[in-house]
């Protein structure tokens, strides 16, 4: 099963709960804004403690509290794409993307993925200077060359044109294809999610 | 008036910066460790923490200066372990100086890097954890050099308040010359005696000098760390 998951979180206010039990690669999140669809994925990820439940993406537990498992986010290889992409200011591009690095089994090398994402050229660059797609692609390269065993895509279009939201679909598109891996994907565009998810979860 | 100072004065000026560089190298690492604390950390006591921390700021010198006597007297509880076990004394040292400069300088390097610290965005450090970062490589690698700008700050105004620092000194460490007699005791000596003139005021445009000089350098180490990011190398 790519993704088994029942967690019952603090958002906001309240006490939510989300069940996501899928063989899908790509499970997309929707529901009104503020319902928790972020802090579900800071859930996941090790950034935010659930109150109760598990976490188990591709057989692997990462969080259990029924047996006390929980795994720092460190270890828990999320590839997350942060809604505010969160590059490191002081870094340049090329060291953001070098910053978790796996050299053994990642996905791709450094320069495939400069290839795949197309910012070659960029390398050089502080993230100050950048456009948004252009740094919407360096924070999906960083989590990739992370070598992550799945992934975590807050809003990955928002605040983009739509020439360049086509190239970051496509970009999604072929990260579900080619290097399939299991993906949480949190949307509140249907169409996006229509044409991107192989299963969808309303939060509400 | 001789326009240049005498050897005398020199070494005054050389004793003021001894006792600075080592009261500033012997801060930092408390002042960051607190303001660290301070800024991510919330535990009980971490107001009382905060006051004491803050407690040479509002304190008359003097009082400071005779608390640091009766901990680090050598009868005092402290004094009289670390004479027992390293066999230093500070109490009328050149170090005690030091001791005071960095007890004073302390409040003000906490609050400058405290305040770099908090401007840090707590988001990246959570960023560079699901990268695969530990605890302590998040902090080395994130935290402490996006707070640079504050330490260098926080340094150079401990710096200067160090080479300014007068009450705590004469109280702890007196007034000795060649041992404890920085460039504001010498001041003050000077001040003291008729003739002494044309020296006071060659020793406080020197003191002006050090300060102003501290003070620049800080600005423009924090412009220069703030400038580097928003370019295209």
């Amino acid at each position: 099963m790519s993704f088994d998951i029942a967690l019952t979180y603090r958002a906001g206010e309240g006490t939510r709960e989300c069940e996501i039990a899928s063989e899908a690669k790509l499970v997309a999140i929707t529901g009104p804004s503020g319902i928790g669809k972020t802090t579900l994925l800071n859930c996941i990820a090790g950034l935010h403690e659930p109150l109760s439940g598990h976490v188990r993406i591709g057989g692997e537990t990462l969080f259990d509290s029924a047996i006390g498992i929980d795994l720092p986010p460190e270890r828990r290889r999320a590839g997350y794409v942060f809604q505010d992409l969160r590059l490191f200011p002081h870094r340049t591009v090329s060291a953001n993307l070098a910053y978790g690095e796996q050299a053994e089994a990642g996905l791709m090398t450094r320069s495939e993925a400069l290839d795949f994402l197309g910012i070659g050229h960029l390398a050089r660059r502080f993230p100050a200077t950048l456009s948004g797609g252009e740094a919407k692609r360096v924070a999906i390269g960083r989590a990739l060359l992370a070598a992550p065993k799945f992934l975590l895509l807050d809003e990955p279009l928002t605040s983009l044109d739509p020439p360049r939201a086509e190239e970051i679909l496509r970009l999604i598109e072929r990260i579900r294809d080619e290097l399939g891996l299991p993906t949480l994907l949190v949307s509140h565009a249907a169409a996006e999610v229509e044409r991107l998810a192989g299963e969808v979860i309303v939060l509400d | 008036m001789a326009p240049w100072p005498t050897s005398a004065e020199w070494a005054i000026v050389a004793l003021s910066l001894k006792v600075s560089v080592l009261a500033v190298a012997l801060t930092v690492p408390v002042a960051y460790a607190l303001a660290w604390l301070l800024a991510r950390r919330r535990f009980p006591g971490r107001i009382l923490l905060d006051a004491a921390v803050h407690l040479p700021l509002v304190l008359p010198p003097v009082v400071t200066g005779w608390v640091l006597l009766l901990l680090f007297g050598r009868t005092g509880p402290l004094g009289h372990w670390l004479e027992e076990t390293t066999g230093l004394v500070l109490v009328f040292r050149w170090t005690g100086a030091a001791l005071a400069a960095a007890v004073m300088a302390l409040p003000l390097m906490v609050r400058a890097m405290r305040l770099s610290i908090e401007a840090v965005d707590r988001k990246l450090v959570g960023a560079a954890r699901t990268l695969g970062a530990t605890p302590w490589r998040a902090f080395l690698t994130i935290t402490l050099p996006l707070s640079l700008p504050g330490v260098l700050a926080g340094t150079m105004l401990g710096f200067a308040r160090s080479l300014g620092e007068f009450g705590a000194t004469i109280t702890f460490a007196s007034n000795i010359p060649g041992e404890t007699r920085t460039l504001p005791l010498a001041i003050y000596t000077g001040l003291q005696v008729p003739g002494a003139e044309a020296a006071v005021t060659r020793l406080a445009i020197i003191s002006v000098l050090l300060s102003v000089a501290a003070l620049l350098a800080s600005e423009l180490l924090v412009r220069r760390s703030h400038g580097r990011r928003a370019h295209v190398l």
